[in-house]
């Protein structure tokens, strides 16, 4: 007599789907999606401050006048009008023509996502080690691990990533015969931290990268996000050489199109055209169209500003509610900029086995666990405040502290038992919410 | 009732833990409905609701709702007031089935085997001081212990703890889930479960289901993916073991007054002695839940039994709000 497991390609699948199981805390998150609960988890951008009329009349001239091109295949590359908008849009951050930035060297992709899926699959080998701050944005985790590299940590501060530590890690991977092949950075308005690496140590990061042979894959989707004066010039401003650029319109516009792009060193740039066209075919000509026509014919400038005046309310709110509300001891980041906070829980709490607690208290935030991609961050929880009205954020804080006083009472009965052992390990993703929850 | 003109409304999602299971059962139960040929509807429960029911009530309710909602009466018992009929046991009988504690309580007085627990809140440990109540839980139960919330599914917050040192941290674990544990002596043994289904003619067992998780614990990530668990239907017992199981569930399901349909868990010792651990009022129907499992093992479909337990709910119609507010001692 035999069982079923209800899957018969157990014993076929590749080694990268281990770790592809259900999850608790990603199942909470199906609660978070309901509107009793205050969000704080999601990740999405407030696109209902668009001027969604203007943008509705376009999509659909778009659609009624240039359907023929605009519904039609096109290159892989993406199109060479989007490319130059694109060149634009950097512009305002500094990558400009005086540092080598040109619509060849441009090409679109599907989100952000798919350039970092590019660069993995053009420069990692199974086995190959990428540095990552810690924490890290949990898609770049997913990535590496479909690509079955080893994700190494180097440690943050209030200033960024530490140089230090970079050197460090760069020695040990090496020490331990491994292969670092880049640095992931999110240098500007960091997700999930929050935090900018200043402008000292950006040279000083390339430097050591340099120095060490390690390529630069600088992530920036929230550089033209800050609420308190400019950000740093980005890590591609500074040096052309060695350093990939990815962007995307997710949060300057919208993510619904799903444009990003990556700008690359001349010689990897038909590369990445190959594999993306083994990935993709083309990027959508309809997306690349709409995007290239909002940047060519609306305010997109004062629409940058609406952003940013939105979102700094929400964070002053937000970083204001914690002040006022949270237990002594929980510390928090303040950013420049970007949609998120990043918070560290007192006296060993442990954010992940608090969220069934919090989504009870109708409460919903990111455990620091979907960070990492060595199971650590259980102590801390990323907050996003893009989304949520001011009024709804502050109620959100109310009920996390209340949340989080319950579970210090607990600890005080109990003791400060580790909750860790014995549990299943789980890829990072599993900690984090789907793209969809907002 | 003819199912092919009859409106069916299943309820799925609610805002309990279990909410993603919920939706998954939900939209399970309504492609079999609709394969069998049952005009099915799939609806959240939430404030449009009662609106919903008020301005064009189904002829029945399937409630695929898991947790809290769907298990504890409280959702049951507003669909009386609204004298809606639907599949399932009536509000009390969910509210003492839905809390381990009492449903335990309700199967030892009927001499139905369960294994031996104590519920406390969390406030007990704090009057009490934790350490002193662990240990003489340690000393009463011996180990393994059991520890999972007093109320819940899906195996959230449980956990099997065979060193009293780990017993703190599976309380706070627990507690993060419920505000009151039930902590019981750990059997060894065979993990089955029983479906019970009543289309007329008394409670009938299924076939039972054996559950071998690959690493040895049931959790969530076991239940809820496919290649983790082998499945046994019928479970691999002794002929005369089998009928002990499937009659220890049946009395299980009549002892806390059950109707229609539930699931009973249970496990087999090294002896072969069946011991109850939960009854489910409102079992998972997903793709890997136990329930659809024992029904097409037992030649039935899933869709037409569900209409026929359709058919028996609106024939009660219009009993079943008095039933209950008479139970209930709401008054008029």
């Amino acid at each position: 007599m035999s069982g079923t497991t209800l899957d018969d390609y157990t014993d076929r699948y590749a080694q990268r789907v281990a770790g592809m199981t259900a999850s608790e805390i990603r199942a909470l998150f199906a609660v978070a999606s309901r509107p009793e609960v205050v969000s704080l988890a999601g990740g999405a951008p407030f696109v209902a401050a668009l001027p969604l009329d203007a943008v509705g009349e376009m999509l659909g001239h778009l659609g009624s006048v240039h359907g023929p091109t605009t519904l039609q295949y096109g290159i892989g590359q993406g199109t060479l009008d989007l490319r130059e908008r694109i060149c634009e849009v950097m512009t305002l951050s500094g990558i400009d023509v005086a540092c080598g930035a040109s619509p060849d060297d441009v090409v679109v992709t599907v989100g952000g996502q798919q350039a970092l899926d590019l660069v993995a699959r053009l420069f990692l080998d199974p086995g190959d080690v990428v540095l990552a701050e810690g924490p890290t944005y949990v898609g770049a985790l997913g990535v590496f691990q479909a690509a079955q590299a080893q994700v190494v940590h180097v440690a943050m501060d209030d200033q960024g990533l530490v140089p230090e530590a970079l050197t460090e890690a760069i020695a040990a991977t090496r020490a331990a015969g491994r292969r670092a092949k880049f640095l992931y950075t999110i240098p500007t308005y960091q997700n999930p931290a929050g935090v900018t690496l200043t402008d000292e140590r950006r040279d000083q990061v390339l430097d050591i990268c340099e120095r060490n042979g390690l390529l630069v894959v600088e992530d920036d989707p929230y550089g033209q996000l800050g609420f308190d004066g400019d950000a740093p010039l980005p890590l591609r401003a500074r040096r052309r050489d060695g350093v990939f650029y990815v962007s995307t319109f997710s949060k300057t516009f919208a993510p619904g199109f799903r444009v990003g792009w990556i700008l690359a060193p001349h010689a990897v740039r038909d590369k990445l055209v190959i594999a993306s066209e083994a990935q993709i075919l083309c990027p959508s000509a309809f997306a690349q169209a709409a995007v290239a026509t909002y940047f060519a014919t609306m305010p997109w400038r004062e629409q940058l500003k609406t952003f940013r005046e939105i979102y700094r309310e929400r964070r002053d709110t937000l970083l204001s509610s914690l002040a006022d509300l949270m237990p002594a001891g929980t510390r928090w980041t303040r950013p420049g900029g970007g949609l998120f906070v990043w918070a560290t829980l007192t006296d060993g709490l442990d954010a992940k086995a608090m969220m069934p607690r919090a989504i009870s208290a109708r409460v919903a935030y990111v455990p620091g666990t979907g960070f990492y991609a060595d199971g650590t961050g259980h102590e801390h929880l990323r907050l996003n405040f893009s989304f949520s009205a001011p009024d709804r954020i502050r109620e959100g804080v109310r009920r996390l502290a209340s949340v989080v006083e319950e579970e210090l009472a607990l600890r005080s009965v109990f003791g400060a038992p580790s909750l860790r052992r014995g549990r299943r390990r789980v890829r990072p993703g599993a900690d984090a919410p789907g793209p969809d929850l907002a | 009732m003819g199912t092919s003109d009859a409106r069916v409304l299943i309820l799925a999602g609610g805002l309990s833990y279990e909410r993603d299971v919920s939706l998954r059962s939900g939209r399970r139960i309504l492609d079999a409905l609709r394969a069998a040929g049952v005009q099915a509807e799939l609806r959240d429960a939430d404030v449009a609701l009662l609106p919903a029911l008020e301005a064009d009530p189904p002829e029945a309710i399937v409630i695929a709702l898991h947790g809290a909602t769907g298990e504890d009466g409280s959702l049951r018992g507003v669909l009386d007031l609204c004298g809606v009929p639907y599949v399932g046991c009536d509000a009390p009988t969910a509210r003492l089935a839905w809390d381990k504690p009492s449903a335990k309580a309700v199967l030892h007085e009927n001499g139905i085997p369960t294994p031996e627990w104590v519920a406390l809140p969390h406030d007990r440990f704090s009057e009490l001081g934790a350490v002193a109540v662990l240990d003489r839980i340690v000393d009463r139960l011996g180990l393994p212990l059991m520890v999972k919330p007093a109320q819940g599914g899906s195996g959230l917050g449980a956990a099997v703890v065979r060193d009293a040192a780990a017993l703190p941290a599976a309380m706070v674990g627990c507690f993060a889930y419920d505000s009151t544990a039930l902590v019981e002596r750990y059997v060894p043994g065979v993990d089955v479960a029983v479906s019970i289904v009543d289309t007329g003619a008394g409670p009938e067992p299924l076939p039972a289901v054996e559950i071998v998780p690959h690493n040895g614990v049931y959790d969530y990530a076991a239940r809820y993916t496919a290649g983790l668990t082998t499945w046994h239907v019928p479970a691999r017992l002794e002929p005369s073991v089998a009928k002990s199981v499937a009659e220890t569930a049946v009395a299980a399901h009549t002892a806390l007054g059950l109707r229609d349909i539930s699931r009973v868990d249970l496990i087999v010792d090294e002896d072969g002695a069946p011991h109850v651990l939960e009854v489910n009022v409102s079992p998972g129907l997903t793709e890997t839940s136990l329930l659809p499992m024992a029904v097409q093992a037992a030649g039935l479909d899933l869709g037409q039994l569900f209409a026929r337990l359709v058919e028996r709910a609106a024939a009660r119609v219009g009993t079943a709000a008095r039933v209950s507010r008479e139970t209930d001692g709401v008054s008029r």
